[in-house]
């Protein structure tokens, strides 16, 4: 079974102009471990995607599954990362990163005692991300790519089974995010977490992406699904293969038929 | 840069230096008697030979100040969180508060004195009433600005809502208490000269009282400046605090 499973799942607010929907009969099957990007029109309800899976919003209508249970409330164990780091100023790097420890179980009842190991496994984490020594730092003191790799971090930290991107590097120039890209995919080949990107940006959903969902504009639904067989792991070079260009290409057709 | 006179450290000495001569000039230049306008130097040499009383009455009044903007802070912080956790409440509140903060203290006081007769308790509560406004208000903008993203992140790991106020609201909403806490102890002191003119038998405003109705118009400036002071350095120890005590809020460009 699936682990994120959505089964005709609908979500609608209310504005000052009446109801509007956000997603409507929406379908989606997440396998464990899978690396799902989902790309769209802009305000075609990504973000609501977000909300609905991790329990933070109930759907109108419909059904949300993670690991075998309906979702009923916030689920307990999300990583998160946004486009905006969103670090605490006035927590170092260190700090920032046992924030979810803080809160999640059962670290929430170890932490004071196995400070040290915790403390330690931060900075195994940061040097992944190639933070090596930047724990005593605070966020303002890194650049807009170092806080999202410290985003990242704090995402992992707890090893969640699922986690869940919102355009997270959407804010950064177009070097430090193919950087980021590798970043994600060594911590994903390392770890297999089951992750959803949300993302505008084709190439970055291809060169990370298992499988990639195109969504129809406002109210959301899942229209065409991606195998990315691309084999693994991948390098920055292959976005030049003709393959990668041509997968590419298709989806930037769908997305522009999509929003018309 | 160029290195030479420190002006900006300077500056303040200058200009307050200045102000005293240029009142000082004044005064001679166009022979103001010194029972309209005493020259400074008048109103300090009766400050010292009034020091006595004076620095009787400052600790009355600095005591009825710190005691008004202690319970200010208290019930400030403990309503301005009050405030910013719920939107009812919020909504409740606010339009009292304001209302209430639009009344003039001044024309409470009399009512204080009806309920607790003259003396400290009037100035303590007047301070307190003036000053406890800004604290509440800017406590609860510090928790109602906190970025919705950063708080999905926190309720998707199963954060309560203590557990965003205590790890996030209340850390990020110190800068804006510690703004707030400056402005509130020279407002606090306003309520509480103001409370001690119209009844009071000790305090700086009582003394300024006295003075002008003996005509010692000197001494009446006296007590001014006493104030000034006072204000002054209450003023400087809260900027300091603040520094020290949300000093990352400088520094990461967060402002409040």
């Amino acid at each position: 079974m699936a682990f994120v499973r959505l089964e005709k799942t609908a979500l609608s607010y209310p504005t000052r102009d009446g109801e509007v929907a956000a997603l409507e009969d929406a379908d989606l099957a997440v396998q464990a471990g899978e690396f799902t990007a989902v790309v769209g029109p802009s305000g075609c309800g990504k973000s609501t995607l977000m909300r609905l899976v991790t329990g933070l919003r109930p759907p109108t209508r419909g059904h949300v599954f993670v690991d075998g249970r309906e979702v009923a409330g916030p689920l307990k164990f999300v990583g998160m990362a946004f486009q905006n780091a969103t670090l605490l100023p006035w927590r170092t790097v260190t700090q920032n990163l046992l924030l979810p420890l803080e809160i999640v179980e059962p670290h929430r009842s170890k932490l004071r005692r196995e400070k040290k190991a915790y403390i330690e496994k931060t900075e195994h984490l940061l040097e992944t991300v190639g933070l090596a020594g930047f724990g005593a730092k605070y966020p303002w003191e890194l650049s807009g790519g170092m806080q999202q790799r410290v985003s990242l971090c704090r995402a992992l930290i707890h090893e969640p089974k699922l986690l869940m991107l919102d355009e997270p590097f959407a804010a950064l120039d177009a070097f430090t995010r193919e950087e980021l890209w590798c970043v994600l995919r060594d911590l994903w080949e390392e770890q297999r977490f089951t992750v959803i990107l949300v993302t505008h940006d084709l190439r970055e959903a291809v060169f990370l992406a298992d499988t990639i969902h195109v969504m129809s504009a406002r109210p959301g639904r899942f229209l065409h699904r991606h195998t990315i067989d691309l084999p693994r792991p991948r390098d920055l070079e292959i976005c030049y293969a003709p393959a990668f260009v041509d997968v590419v290409h298709q989806l930037r057709h769908q997305v522009a038929g999509v929003r018309r | 840069m160029r290195r030479g006179v420190p002006w900006e450290t300077l500056a303040p000495w200058l200009v307050t230096i200045g102000l005293f001569v240029g009142w000082e000039g004044a005064c001679r230049l166009f022979a103001i008697p010194s029972y309209v306008l005493p020259p400074p130097s008048l109103v300090f040499s009766e400050m010292w030979v009034f020091r006595e009383a004076l620095w009787k009455n400052s600790l009355v009044t600095l005591w009825t100040t710190v005691a008004g903007f202690a319970l200010a802070v208290g019930f400030g912080l403990v309503l301005g969180i009050a405030i910013g956790w719920s939107r009812t409440i919020y909504a409740g509140l606010y339009p009292v508060m304001v209302g209430f903060n639009a009344v003039p203290k001044v024309a409470v006081v009399p009512i204080l004195v009806l309920w607790f007769g003259i003396g400290e308790i009037p100035a303590i509560l007047t301070a307190f009433l003036i000053s406890f406004f800004p604290i509440v208000v800017n406590v609860a903008t510090g928790l109602a600005t906190l970025e919705p993203e950063l708080e999905d992140v926190l309720r998707a790991l199963g954060a309560k809502k203590l557990d965003i106020m205590l790890k996030v609201g209340i850390p990020r909403s110190l800068p804006y208490f510690f703004g707030a806490l400056k402005v509130a102890i020279t407002l606090a002191f306003v309520g509480s000269v103001v409370s001690e003119t119209v009844a009071a038998n000790a305090g700086v405003g009582h003394l300024l009282l006295s003075a002008q109705a003996n005509f010692e118009v000197p001494l009446v400036f006296g007590g001014l400046v006493a104030l000034a002071v006072l204000g002054i350095g209450m003023y400087a120890i809260f900027a300091v605090l603040e520094r020290r005590m949300a000093g990352w809020a400088f520094r990461s460009g967060m402002n409040a």
